[in-house]
């Protein structure tokens, strides 16, 4: 169990920065998942925590220890790699224990070690094969027990769950989820999968583009996004986005054919600004009702226990999630109802989330 | 696939059959012509038919070309070869692939240029080098002045002298000298996953477990590839220990062919000829048998 | 290609060349060098004074009848030999490729003659094509004195292009097999469903698809010709008749042991590397050019 504080990271390759400058803290015990799109950063900083990559810039520490200059092996972490890496020539006894071996420990004990991890992980039977003869879920279950032996201070996960099918995948996120809270060792979780994060994380960071984005609870991130990128990255189908322009006493959106009242704060007339509305959050209603959006439906996306609506608003493409009942056809046109706490306001210019407006219900451009 | 082409497939076997005995048919004849008298194997046309004489002539041979000590003496010289190339191979691939140390793309060229002369165009002056190993050190403690500084502080001469020829390493070394094996190598590391390094960092294992405990059991099945072409390269070498073995105790069996070929004048023995020829022949032909498969991936994986 | 993780620790990673590197420095570098300069120099045998002689060993050479007969009979012996196992080999392995009954055993015993030692498989052939028994003496006893390695070079030189071919259709079919079944099923079997038969497919498919193997084999089987030919040479004419045979590597050796003519011989190797690195270089170039280095 450790602490680790990260501050002013950096990572230059050659000539490209991949990591400008991240400050991070992550409590002791603590789950945090670092959420982002491939080639945001995000492994390589999980990679300079272990030790694998040079850290170009700023510092790591490890309880305090600052850890730039030590060896893999002296930071107290252990790895679980996406492809697992096991050794393909070692039965999954040998993986299991070769760290132990490495480090000197003697047989006897080594045994009774990789005894209590094969118990644990339900790896007893397979003791002896190798990981050819595994299934995927095994295989990960090997890589996580190769992890735990060592009973280390941080937990690195790199994108350990993606080479799984869906079934594997859910049950093994419960499992590791069941073993932190046992070992409630620091984890460190990389991913690019969204629901795995939002399952997982105590503390989730989004990352894009080598910066960080946001930090907090899953819920936070949901709910209140700090950013453009945050509110369209996180959620699925992803959030609205309308855009508008500040008008002396609300807002334009779409081109000028819907309006919003709302006081100004502050924000100069002609600032451009983008209202984001998570599909799940719109209401449907008869169409032509009072406050409703009149849309048209492009198409319809049956998921079972609800359904994606798809439709034209205004000429703009945009995305409502029910779990009503109803199935209007292409072609229809049906109302929607936005309540003003679901919806979100950002920059346009910076994408960072802006507070500052009170907003009342749209309604058509007079 | 269904295909009917009866009058190709006649052919494919016809010319495939023809090439079958065209490969085959050497080896019989020597069988033959070495089971059969002194009379016999000098009929016109020989008798496909082997004679009673085989055991005979294969002793003759063998006690007239003294084949028992200079099989031995292949058998150590090839194995030598391959072991030294599958070990040294496997270390320098190892540095110039693993690691990043300034010099290592000098280092990667020196060695792949040592790939386009083979021994036979450099036979004179490595001749010389073996005569004595230590006369490049020599020289090159005389050209930098240090035989004569070492001479002055000290009163000694400076005289580095070690012959090789006549002896195993002198058959040895040199044919261990070239970079087949590195190539061989290096191709099969860049194909190891980069996370099984990771791997065994995160569990603690510096660079010499690594290769010892994760590289080095992954590269078994080219060690075997390599270790038996290397085999019946070595085996098969001809103009090296020609020269370098003028003494008697260390020469291999394939130079000892030459003591074979019948003199002119009088009734050519062919019959014992192609007794010592079959014996020398046949412990590569079982590796190749037997090793086939090796060979094969071996082959195609070093030359590319 | 290169790795992305390595170890950092400099002086182990170069410990580790150090053996290869004290090998190919005592012997490759150092006789290479030492050949250069013996080619610039006139010296006496074991010992004596160097004199420096510029070019005057490489003149002298280029000037003898003999080395230009043996430069002439090393190429003839390059070109047909090549030609004769590589054309051989090929229509072998495409027919095995056909995968008809009986290609499993003629794709183990075709690569026999590849395991077997020239000096060996050159005192067999010495017998099978002797002129007085033997195979060969047949026609020398319908027409006697026709055929007669010992006396007549063309005989002697024929002889040693079988005896070499031999050895290298093995070889080169081994290539060309694995060249043939590196072909995707799949495209011949589209070839087929697109109405093409099977020797139209060899010419539009498989050949092409080959050619790289084929210019890689031509410069190996050269450069080998040049080399492994010693103890052929050596166990059936000895060079003769009349120098006939008296192929590149060979006369390097006879000039320099028995000869005892280092510089001369020393240029002479000079001459055959310059031909064996720029066909090398050659070939690397090509190879660079088609295979894709991740």
């Amino acid at each position: 169990m450790a602490s680790i504080t990260i501050r002013g990271v950096k990572k230059n390759y050659a000539k490209t920065q991949v990591v400008h400058g991240v400050d991070l803290d992550f409590a002791s015990g603590e789950f945090v998942v670092i959420l982002g799109p491939s080639g945001c950063g995000k492994s390589t900083l999980l990679r300079m925590i272990a030790g694998l990559e040079e850290i170009s810039d700023g510092t790591i520490a490890i309880d305090g220890l600052v850890v730039n200059k030590l060896e893999p092996r002296e930071r107290g972490c252990a790895m679980v790699f996406q492809n697992y890496a096991l050794y393909p020539h070692m039965s999954v006894a040998q993986n299991i224990g070769y760290s132990l071996k490495v480090a000197g420990i003697p047989a006897a004990e080594r045994n009774q070690r990789i005894q209590a991890v094969a118990r644990t992980l339900e790896l007893e039977h397979l003791l002896d094969r190798k990981p050819m003869a595994l299934s995927g879920g095994q295989r990960q279950r090997v890589a996580m027990g190769r992890a735990m032996i060592r009973e280390p201070k941080v937990f690195l996960f790199d994108e350990p769950l993606s080479n799984l099918d869906a079934k594997l995948r859910v049950q093994m996120r419960s499992e590791i989820r069941k073993l932190h809270r046992r070992l409630n060792a620091t984890s460190v979780f990389v991913t690019h999968d969204q629901v795995e994060a939002m399952t997982l994380a105590d503390r989730l960071v989004i990352m894009n583009g080598g910066k960080v984005e946001q930090v907090g609870t899953p819920s936070e991130i949901y709910t209140r996004p700090a950013s453009r990128f945050v509110a369209t990255f996180v959620g699925a189908p992803a959030m609205n986005m309308l855009e508008g322009t500040v008008e002396l006493d609300g807002l334009s959106l779409l081109g000028g054919s819907r309006r919003l009242a709302m006081a100004r704060a502050g924000l100069p007339v002609g600032t451009k600004v983008a209202m984001g509305i998570r599909p799940e959050a719109v209401r449907l209603v008869a169409s032509g009702s009072a406050g409703a959006l009149d849309a048209t439906v492009d198409l319809v996306e049956e998921l079972g226990a609800g359904r994606v609506i798809y439709v034209d608003l205004d000429g703009a493409p945009f995305s409502v999630m029910t779990s009503e009942a109803v199935h209007p056809e292409p072609g229809s046109t049906i109302g929607l109802k936005i309540l003003p706490e679901d919806m979100h306001f950002f920059s346009s210019e910076t994408g960072s989330r802006l507070d500052v407006f009170k907003a009342s219900v749209p309604e058509p451009a007079l | 696939m269904v295909e009917r082409t009866p009058f190709l497939n006649f052919f494919t076997h016809l010319i495939l059959f023809v090439g079958f005995v065209f490969c085959v048919a050497p080896f019989a004849v020597v069988a033959i012509a070495a089971s059969h008298n002194l009379r016999d194997v000098n009929d016109v046309p020989m008798s496909l038919l082997p004679g009673s004489d085989f055991w005979v002539n294969i002793k003759t041979a063998w006690v007239t070309a003294g084949l028992g000590p200079k099989l031995l003496n292949s058998f150590i010289v090839a194995g030598g070869v391959a072991a030294g190339k599958v070990i040294i191979s496997a270390l320098t691939a190892f540095s110039i692939v693993y690691f990043r140390f300034p010099g290592r793309m000098f280092i990667f060229w020196l060695i792949f240029v040592t790939l386009m002369l083979p021994l036979e165009v450099r036979i004179v002056p490595t001749y010389a080098v073996v005569a004595n190993v230590l006369s490049p050190y020599q020289a090159i403690l005389d050209v930098t002045g240090f035989s004569w500084l070492i001479e002055k502080l000290s009163g000694v001469q400076v005289s580095l002298n070690l012959g090789l020829l006549n002896s195993y390493p002198g058959l040895i070394l040199p044919l261990v000298a070239t970079a087949t094996g590195t190539f061989l190598y290096r191709q099969f590391f860049l194909t190891v996953p980069d996370e099984l390094t990771e791997a065994a960092r995160m569990d603690g294992a510096g660079p010499l477990r690594f290769f010892i405990d994760v590289l080095l059991p992954l590269s078994r099945n080219n060690m075997a590839a390599l270790g038996t072409i290397m085999f019946l390269w070595a085996w098969n070498q001809y103009l090296w220990p020609l020269l370098i073995t003028t003494d008697q105790s260390h020469a291999m069996a394939v130079t000892e062919l030459k003591q074979l070929i019948p003199n002119v004048g009088g009734t050519p023995e062919w019959h014992i000829a192609m007794a010592g020829t079959l014996i020398v022949m046949l412990p590569p032909l079982v590796v190749v048998v037997l090793m086939q498969r090796w060979i094969v991936r071996g082959l195609i994986a070093t030359e590319k | 290609m290169e790795k992305r993780v390595t170890f950092s620790s400099w002086t182990i990673g170069i410990l580790f060349a150090v053996p290869q590197l004290l090998l190919i420095f005592t012997f490759f570098y150092w006789p290479a060098g030492q050949a250069v300069y013996w080619s610039l120099t006139l010296q006496q045998p074991w010992g004596g004074g160097n004199i420096w002689v510029g070019l005057d060993n490489f003149r002298s050479i280029l000037a003898n009848a003999d080395y230009w007969n043996s430069i002439t009979a090393s190429l003839v012996f390059a070109g047909i030999s090549t030609g004769l196992a590589m054309f051989i080999a090929l229509v072998l392995a495409a027919l095995t490729d056909r995968q008809l009954a009986g290609s499993r055993l003629y794709r183990v015993v075709l690569i026999w003659p590849y395991g077997i030692a020239a000096p060996a498989l050159a005192l067999a052939f010495r017998f099978i094509l002797a002129p007085e028994a033997g195979f060969l003496s047949v026609i020398n006893r319908i027409w006697p004195g026709i055929w007669d390695p010992g006396l007549d070079g063309a005989d002697a030189m024929a002889s040693i292009i079988v005896a070499f071919s031999w050895k290298y259709v093995g070889y080169n079919f081994i290539f060309f097999l694995a060249a043939f079944q590196a072909i995707p099923r799949s495209l011949i079997e589209a070839a087929a469903m697109d109405g093409s038969g099977v020797i139209r497919r060899f010419w539009d498919i498989q050949f092409p698809l080959i050619t790289p193997t084929i210019f890689f084999l031509l410069v190996i089987n050269i450069t080998e010709s040049f080399q492994d030919s010693f103890g052929i040479v050596d166990i059936m004419t000895s060079g003769g008749p009349a120098n006939a045979t008296n192929l590149m590597v060979y006369k390097i050796y006879s000039d320099g042991f028995k000869g005892l003519d280092y510089s001369g011989a020393a240029a002479q190797s000079i001459i055959l590397m310059l031909l064996i690195i720029v066909l090398t270089i050659f070939q690397f170039r090509f190879i660079e050019r088609r295979v894709h280095y991740g």
